[in-house]
């Protein structure tokens, strides 16, 4: 008797929030009632896993920026007070430790769980029509993260901090007339300084993160409107019982929330093997030079970004041939910059009949496979320091990787494809 | 917990179960986001507990060391100063120090360990603001022409006799704090620290 | 699957595209990181040999709790440069001076183990041999040099334990005067030393691991649960 009470006074009080905000209908619309398609696979994990460790980038970073302080200055050690306050954070603070290394191995982790959410959109077709807004979405998700992680990366003021600041700002002064102004500008200083640390700090924590999580936002409510694709590539919505719901769809909750807990303990598996036991995982994640102080008199031997830009730098440096009377510092940059954006144009580039990887023929497979391939290789080239061999072996590559997507509009049309299923098919 | 044949009993018992071991993964995990607003070991340090020598300290006389950031004063009565805490007595709204503003050693009439030293943290009990000294006794202290000789805050006019205990009917609802405290020298003490390694 | 054998064809790249350069030998550091008697002798011997010159200035007195010291050994033993144990261990030289003395005021040691890391060996291994493999050369200032930190600013600090080495026409390093110490024993000192800069470098590292295996452990159980939770509802779609 008490207990139809108390549910009854539970359903007043949602009947009131109903009334003035969509919660129930929301809470439908997004997690009970939104169907997805029941054959995703291992590569369906990594969406939500991106959402987490958003969220557990933003908390921590919340947490650091209480003790964190961006000034360059020397204390009375002679240490700059932005290093010394990490090594603060390390080890005065209470917990500073877990907190520091929960960020740090996040960043990395985000750029791992992103590299294999955009992968499987790649292998499934997840970008074609009608998800090209999602895929926009997304790319620019990914070119903030990258903006984001580059600010980040200043803010310990050590040696790889600072130098690697120093080669990226100076990337922009090799555009032309303007170049050399801009970069002057955008550091606030003749050399990077205290004046650039205080303004990364500002992009970092403030101003970027608002954009980035407008971003999902706009990604999540993208998807919901046009639904989730699958791993056959076919639209469930084109099959729909005589209720309305799709014959292959499940609702996400409970179906998607309980399997995706699964992928969360995985992953937070893996997250804690590196934060407890190998936090600098084998200096990939924090490397050995940013224990020293930012010194601009004195450059360390040998710079190379953070692993996830490498693929990039690679092709930066893989241009060495000026063109049309510019430079190749310039042409460089411009691959670089094409070499990230060149994602978003995939809609439009991909001409295939199918969508899936399991029904594309054997053209798209062997390009999709070269540029994996070139991407890795680029990846790992970017982290040594350039030879004459590895210059002609990032320059091949270089082009594998544009080719994958330029002539992609000619083989993706010619390919011999297999005929997509009625249904989803469950491997 | 009731189990019918509609209900799941299985997958009940399952989702009981995650869902307990996901909260205490949860606050697990909030522990250290919470502790690490605590005072770090740069607070502590700055926070231990200081020497301070008051042997050139006349009687009639204050001083004033800092000790985690806040004024402690060290005050040297006079047998007149001593005397006046008779008086105030009756318009002290704690005469006997029965609220635990002090160390156990410090619970008794002048409120100190010797007599004529007083050691009080010199932190208003009402908002925090720091009480000035009004030594000079009867009107010429502009208070009131009875005034024993103490202190006034300058936020909302509390005021303090010359053992720290505050006057009846103002804001401040207790005696000024007595810090832990121990002689380490016939006029040296240690502030921040007692025998019992408090 | 096709896939799977581009998969493999990756992972063989790295072998592929080894990094060459110019290759450092370096001993490798025993580890020390469990043993505190060693730790509290490394901890003696940086006070008291390194300190002079170089800070530590992240590293609080009293956290060498850690180790196993009290506030009490501590104030006795190693409290040269600060009067309280919560203070950090800074250097008694002011950095103007060494600036004129060395040209370069000498770095900070408190994270110098996490900083020293390379392809070549952890930073406690550089340490270890560096601190090894100082010798005799009259063309430096000081009149020593090092194998692995070439032209070195600082001389040999621990040269009386050491003796004098010279390097021999075939790159190899002779003892010439013996020390106050054997080698064996020299070497084991500064094990000591390198397993308290190490330790210096990150204090929470034992904590970290202890924690690491708890927090392992939890997460596996609440694998097994949350696996059978997904699979108990998933038994209705097929």
């Amino acid at each position: 008797m008490s207990e139809t009470i108390a549910k009854t006074k539970a359903q007043s009080l949602l009947d009131w929030i109903d009334e003035r905000f969509p919660l129930t209908s929301g809470w439908k619309a997004h997690l009970s009632e939104y169907y997805a398609p029941k054959n995703f696979n291992f590569w369906y994990f990594f969406g939500s896993l991106a959402l987490l460790v958003l969220v557990v980038q933003i908390i921590t970073g919340i947490f650091l920026v209480m003790h964190f302080k961006p000034d360059a200055s020397l204390n009375a050690s002679g240490i700059p007070v932005a290093f010394a306050s990490v090594e603060y954070i390390m080890r005065d603070v209470p917990w500073g430790w877990l907190i520091r290394y929960m960020h740090s191995t996040g960043a990395s982790a985000f750029f791992i769980v992103v590299y294999m959410h955009m992968f499987r959109g790649m292998l499934y077709g997840s970008y074609r029509k009608p998800r090209e807004l999602i895929w926009i979405f997304g790319m620019m998700i990914f070119l903030c993260l990258m903006a984001e992680a580059f600010f980040g990366y200043l803010l310990p003021w050590g040696q790889m901090s600072y130098w690697g600041a120093q080669v990226i700002v100076n990337l922009f002064s090799a555009i032309p007339f303007v170049g050399p102004d801009l970069s002057l500008w955008l550091r606030g200083d003749y050399v990077v300084g205290d004046a650039t640390l205080n303004r990364f700090f500002a992009f970092h924590v403030i101003a970027v993160p608002l954009v980035l999580v407008g971003l999902v936002v706009a990604h999540i409510i993208a998807l919901h409107e046009v639904g989730s694709n699958n791993p056959d590539g076919i639209e469930i919505k084109k099959k729909k019982g005589p209720d309305g719901i799709p014959l292959d769809g499940i609702p996400f909750h409970p179906y998607y929330s309980v399997k995706d807990i699964v992928g969360v303990v995985v992953f937070l598996i893996v997250f804690s093997i590196i934060i407890f036991f190998a936090p600098e995982a084998g200096g990939y994640f924090i490397e050995a030079n940013n224990f020293f102080p930012a010194d601009p008199l004195q450059t360390p031997p040998h710079i190379a970004p953070v692993w996830y830009f490498t693929p990039f730098y690679s092709i930066l440096r893989a241009v060495t041939y000026p063109l049309f009377g510019v430079d190749a510092k310039f042409w460089g940059v411009v691959a670089m910059g094409a070499s990230a954006i060149i994602f978003v144009f995939l809609p439009w580039l991909d001409r295939s009949p199918v969508k899936s990887i399991r029904y594309r023929g054997p053209l798209y497979k062997g390009f999709l496979a070269a540029f994996l391939v070139s991407f890795f290789i680029l990846g790992y080239l970017g982290v040594l320091p350039p030879t004459p061999d590895r210059t002609l072996v990032s320059q091949i590559c270089a082009l594998v990787y544009f080719a994958f997507f330029l002539l992609m509009p000619i083989y993706s049309s010619i390919d011999k494809c297999k005929p997509e299923p009625d249904r989803v098919t469950c491997k | 917990m009731s189990c019918d044949e509609k209900v799941d009993c299985g997958r009940r018992r399952l989702l009981l179960a995650t869902a307990t071991l996901g909260g205490v993964a949860g606050v697990a995990t909030a522990v250290p986001f919470v502790a690490s607003m605590l005072p770090s070991e740069r607070a502590k340090a700055a926070g231990a507990p200081v020497e301070a020598d008051f042997s050139k300290l006349l009687p009639g006389q204050m001083m004033a060391v800092e000790w985690r950031g806040k004024p402690v004063w060290i005050i040297n009565r006079t047998p007149e100063m001593l005397a006046s805490l008779k008086k105030t007595d009756a318009k002290v709204s704690d005469p006997d120090s029965l609220k635990l503003m002090q160390p156990e050693y410090c619970r008794n009439e002048t409120r100190s360990i010797k007599p004529e030293i007083l050691v009080a943290v010199g932190i208003c009990t009402h908002l925090g603001c720091s009480p000035t000294e009004k030594f000079k006794t009867g009107a010429e202290s502009g208070i009131d022409p009875d005034w024993a000789g103490g202190f006034l805050c300058p936020c909302h006019g509390s005021t303090f006799d010359l053992a720290g205990r505050v006057y009846k009917g103002k804001p401040a609802p207790d005696n000024l704090e007595i810090p832990p405290h121990m002689y380490l020298g016939d006029a040296k003490i240690l502030i921040g620290e007692d025998k019992k390694g408090a | 699957m096709q896939m799977k054998r581009f998969l493999a064809l990756i992972l063989l790249v790295p072998l592929l595209a080894m990094a060459s350069g110019p290759e450092l030998h370096l001993d490798h550091a025993p580890d020390r990181s469990q043993d505190k008697a060693a730790l509290q002798n490394g901890a003696k011997i940086f006070v008291n040999y390194c300190l002079n010159c170089h800070s530590a200035s992240y590293m609080r007195y009293n956290r060498l709790h850690d180790i196993g010291l009290s506030d009490q050994q501590i104030k006795d033993n190693l409290l040269f440069t600060a009067d309280k144990v919560g203070e950090t261990m800074r250097v008694a030289m002011r950095r103007a001076d060494a600036k004129a003395w060395f040209g370069a005021p000498p770095p900070d040691l408190t994270v110098i183990a996490r900083a020293r890391g390379s392809e070549f060996g952890s930073g406690a291994d550089w340490l270890y041999t560096y601190l090894r493999t100082f010798y005799r050369d009259e063309e430096r200032p000081t009149g020593w040099n090092n194998l692995v930190f070439q032209n070195v600013g600082m001389p040999h600090v621990l040269w009386e334990f050491q003796g004098d080495q010279v390097l021999g026409e075939d790159h190899q390093l002779k003892l010439v005067k013996p020390g106050k110490m054997s080698p064996k024993e020299y070497d084991d000192m500064v094990a000591d030393l390198v397993g308290f800069l190490q330790y210096m470098g990150e204090p929470a590292a034992n904590s970290r691991k202890h924690l690491g295996w708890i927090v392992l452990a939890f997460l596996a159980v609440l694998l097994v649960f949350s696996y059978a939770l997904k699979r108990n509802y998933w038994k209705d779609i097929h």
